[in-house]
Formats: C-alpha cells, structure tokens, sequence
C-alpha cells in the first residue's frame, strides 16, 4: 500500500494526524479493535459454547459456578453469547455497508458523471425509494425468504444505498469539472475508466466518513428487526436478539438486559465517534 | 406553485403504486397463507375459505382487483379477524399510534429546538457540551434499550405510570419519552449547526448593530433562517417514528397500528399489512411534500420548479 518516500505531509497524513489528535476518535478505534478481536478469536476462549444447554445453571447471576457475566433461561453463558451476538452484529454492519457502499457509489458517480436526461432519472429513482416505507419492506422480505442470514445483509445493504448514492453524486458532480477529468477525456478515456480510474478514488474521502456512520446505522437495524422477532434465528443471536429477551426477563435476571445493552452502545458510540472524527480530519472546513 | 404541487403529485401516484405493487407480490411470495398458520384445513374447507376471500382466482387477477378495490377506498376484509375491516382494524390502531407519533414529535421539536439554540449561543462552552453529550446519547442509545429500561425505573419501582396497555393520557408518557429521545437527538444537533451558520452572517450582524434586542435577533431572524434544514427532516423524521412506534408498542403493550403490521406480517393478513403501508406511504409522502412546501416558504432561495 504504502508508496515509497513520500515528501512533505500529503492530505491523508494530514488527515491522519488530526484523527489521531481527536480524543474520542481514539478512544473509539481503540474499544473498535478491542471488540472486533473479541467477535473473531473470543467464541473460541470462553469455556463454555454459545449454545451449551446447561439445566442446573439457569439464570446463573454473573460470577456463579464460572459465568462471568451469568447464564439465560436455558443456562447458556451470557459471555458466549455476547461475543457471538457482537460477532454477527458487526458482521451485518459490514457487510450490509459494504453492499450499500457498492451500489450507491457505481450508481451516484455514473448519474453524477453522466448528467442531463440520465442524471435526472437515476435520482428521481433515488428521490421515490426515499419515501417508502423502507423498514416494511425488509419485514417483508424477512416474512418472504425466512430469517436468512445473508438476506438480513443484503436487505440492509438496499436500504442504506440511497444517501451514498447522493453525497456521491453531488461530489461527482464537482470533480468532473477540474481540469485532470477534462485531461483523461481528452486522452480519449472511456467513461467507465474515467468513472473508476480518476473519479471513484476522490471520492473516497466522504464517502469512508459516511460509510463510517452507516455502519451503527445498519447494526441498529438489525438489532430492530431481531427486536421485534424478525433478525437471525436461535441459537444463533445478535446483539439485538440479546436485548429483546433481557429486555422480557429483566424482572428475573437484569443481568441478561444491562450486559449486551452496554456492549450495543458503546458499540454504536465507538463507531459515531470515529465517523464524527474522520469527517472533522478528512474535511476540516466543515468544524 | 402550482406547477410544483402538480408534479409532485403525479410522481406521488406512480410511487403509492409501487408501493403497492411490491408489497403485494412479497406478502404472496411469502410461505403459508393466513389461514392454515396454527393447524392444517382439509383441502376442500381450504378452497371453500379460499373462495370466500377471492384467492382461488389467479394472483394477477387477485392484484387488478385488490388495485380497484384501493382506488374506491375499499381496503378489503381482515383474513385472520373474522368481521373486521380492513379499515375497522386501522380506526382501532391508528388514534394510538398517531397520538404518540404526535406527542413524540412535539415534545422532540420544541426540547430539541430549544437545546439547539442553547447550545449554539453558549458555543464551546459547558452547557454546549452537555447538549452535544445528550446528542450523542440518544441516536446511540436504542429505543429498544431505553425502554425497557425506563419502564422498570418508572413503572415497576417508582409506579408513576402503567407498566404497560392503554389507559388514560399517563399510560402515553413514557411510550412518547422514548420516541421524542433519539428524535430530540437529531434535531437539537440540527438547531445547533443551522445556528452556529447563521449567527455568523451579515444581515444578524445588521440586526445587531441596527440595537434590536437579543431575543428578537434569535427567534425573528436567526431561528427563522436555520430551522429550515430541520423542516426538511420532516419526512425522514416521521419515518422514524413510525419505525421506533414498532418496538414502543410491543413494549408497552400498546394496541397500535404497528403491532397489527408485525402481527398481521406473521401471520400472513395480507390485507392488513398493505393498509397498513398504504396508510404510512401515504403519509410519508404527504409530509415529505409538506416540508418542500414550508422550506420554499421561508427560503426565498428556493423557487419551487
């Protein structure tokens, strides 16, 4: 990745060093880190399986008979289970982005580069998605297909495209002015090459920011679906289903409750943080 | 003006219209069928239920005439509620769901509007901060967190209020508190940048200098010119009420529109679920367009076209 001697303070050196200067930036990467090891090697730490029946420990209070953080209804560790649910959530969050990000970038620069008749079209398209009723139609498509998994992804990664598809537009719209598009035109560059050689990387900066923020957006979203008994099926869980169950035994075992809701929103904080950051670093003039 | 409605009307036609269109071939693609969800029926009591409803005719069929029924304001019987229309099940839930949509979005506009201008004229100082915290909060705290929480705190152990079911106003407070937070959010953080923008700019300066009292500068001039990214909130904030009246409804046990959506999706009412987002789509839109309108009205920079 890394080019050889670079002279000087490029822009993302800049960028970096006013990342890193931001404290809640920081603090945010550093708990992101720590949760991301935990979702990937944790399940395979703990001493008990994420969905190990156990009937003479249920609802364990934490620190009994080696639940740190305490057992549900069946007797399953809760810690098990939360790095699970943490694993599937952040994984959603990602993937679902990245969907999002896929579509509303080829679809925003295309109609932001090609303008006139085309332009119009593809936002008015954009412009009518926009005030449907999004969060029925992913209950729907979760009634249709079953609560699959990769259908939970994709049907977020649909949703969240819109706004993407704008801001890159509206930047794209303003690049192809400068001059270096008018040179790679005049090279006699086709408008795909232009579109992904010369255009996609400058966009990068707001659209790394947004994706940032769109992350949280998506888990939230997954955790309302399992909410409400539409997200991933047992034992699977997610941070949401967690929340939906503590949440109806919290008279019996509070501890089912407060542990994955404390996970949830420091999740959602570390990811707010880092975007407010990364916008503040990567587009100064907006503080 | 007028042009502008016109169009925007026209282009809210096609919308409702595939609106309608996905949502009735997803909930027929869907697997079961709203009368064989707890036990199975011989075939021929099937086809007789079947024929009752009109479903033994071919889908397309079934969709042209589900289209018409629409455009006459027929909404066609409940399947899984014996003797209740489709528009009976709405005028039960939807007075519920639209008094705490509306509390909710009052409540967030007038506390979210009023901790803007706070924290923008104390910029970088205490009390901004705290704004700013409780901004950041309330769009990372989940209504589905919060709820639980607060109806322990303030129904279970203190008992001001009703753990749950619908009676009188004070069973409405706490489910509309947990609506307005992540919406109070939002906008105070709104506010606050829509200020902070127009509070430097020439004419409050003139406003200023020409000796006009701070109050009037505030709310004559400067609210005026930076609540407009708020109107245009409008739409997408109504959205999320409707998305947040899901979960507050299931957990206070509130009897709205939203609990019939998700009840009437499992178990395959198909005529309840496309009223329902028939109802909200409409909605949606009407405010969408109700915040182009105003926002035109107080920008002079924006000509409707």
């Amino acid at each position: 990745m890394e080019t050889a001697a670079i002279k000087g303070r490029s822009l993302w050196d800049d960028a970096r060093r006013r990342l890193f200067r931001n404290r809640a930036a920081v603090a945010g990467m550093i708990l992101l880190i720590v949760y991301l090891v935990a979702a990937i090697v944790g399940p395979y730490l703990t001493p008990f399986a994420y969905d190990a029946i156990a009937k003479n420990d249920v609802w364990d209070p934490p620190l009994i008979h080696g639940h740190i953080l305490g057992t549900d209804a069946l007797g399953r560790d809760l810690l098990a289970r939360i790095l699970i649910g943490l694993r599937v959530s952040l994984s959603i969050g990602v993937v679902a982005t990245a969907v999002s990000l896929v579509i509303g970038v080829a679809w925003g620069a295309t109609a932001g580069f090609l303008g006139g008749a085309t332009d119009e079209v593809m936002m008015r398209f954009v412009d009518v998605l926009y005030t449907l009723p999004f969060i029925f139609f992913v209950i729907l498509l979760m009634v249709t297909f079953g609560r699959n998994f990769i259908l939970i992804f994709v049907a977020i990664g649909f949703v969240e495209w819109l706004t993407m598809s704008r801001i890159v537009r509206g930047q794209t719209l303003s690049l192809k002015q400068k001059e270096f598009v008018e040179a790679a035109r005049a090279a006699g560059l086709s408008a795909p090459a232009i579109i992904g050689r010369h255009l996609v990387p400058n966009l990068l900066g707001p659209v790394i920011v947004y994706a940032t923020l769109t992350i949280p957006a998506v888990i939230l979203t997954e955790s309302f679906l399992s909410f409400i008994g539409m997200g991933v099926q047992e034992p699977l869980t997610s941070l949401g289903t967690l929340i939906s169950v503590g949440a109806d035994e919290m008279d019996l075992a509070p501890w089912l409750l407060i542990f994955p809701s404390i996970v949830m929103v420091t999740t959602l904080m570390a990811f707010n943080f880092i975007g407010d950051g990364l916008r503040d670093a990567i587009d100064p003039k907006d503080r | 003006m007028f042009r502008f409605l016109l169009r925007r009307l026209l282009v809210a036609i096609p919308t409702l219209f595939l609106v309608i269109t996905m949502a009735f071939f997803m909930m027929r693609a869907a697997p079961g069928n709203p009368f064989e969800m707890s036990r199975k029926l011989p075939p021929d009591i099937l086809a007789h239920v079947e024929a009752k409803f009109g479903m033994n005719r071919p889908l397309g069929a079934q969709y042209v005439g589900y289209l018409a029924g629409v455009a006459r304001g027929d909404f066609g019987p409940s399947l899984k509620y014996q003797d209740k229309t489709v528009l009976q099940i709405i005028d039960e839930g939807f007075p519920t769901s639209l008094k705490i949509g509306l509390g909710a979005l009052t409540l967030a506009t007038v506390v979210g509007i009023g901790l803007g201008i706070a924290a923008a004229m104390r910029q970088n100082r205490g009390l901004d901060y705290t704004v700013t915290g409780v901004a950041i909060l309330g769009v990372c705290i989940p209504a589905f967190v919060l709820a639980p929480l607060m109806r322990q705190l303030f129904a279970s152990e203190l008992g001001w209020v009703p753990t749950g079911g619908l009676n009188g106003p004070i069973s409405l407070v706490l489910p509309i508190l947990v609506l307005a937070l992540p919406q109070i959010a939002i906008i105070s953080r709104l506010t606050r940048a829509g200020m902070i923008e127009v509070l430097h700019s020439n004419y409050i300066r003139t406003a200023r200098a020409k000796g006009l009292p701070e109050h009037t500068v505030i709310f004559r001039h400067a609210l005026r010119a930076a609540i407009i990214p708020l109107i245009s909130y409008l739409g997408p904030a109504c959205a999320g009420l409707i998305t947040g009246s899901l979960v507050v409804e299931k957990i206070f046990n509130l009897p709205g529109l939203g609990k019939s959506f998700v009840l009437g999706a499992l178990q395959r009412d198909y005529t309840v679920v496309m009223g329902v987002i028939i109802l909200y789509a409409t909605l949606i839109i009407a405010l969408n367009l109700v915040a182009d309108l105003v926002v035109a009205a107080l920008d002079p920079r924006v000509r409707l076209s």
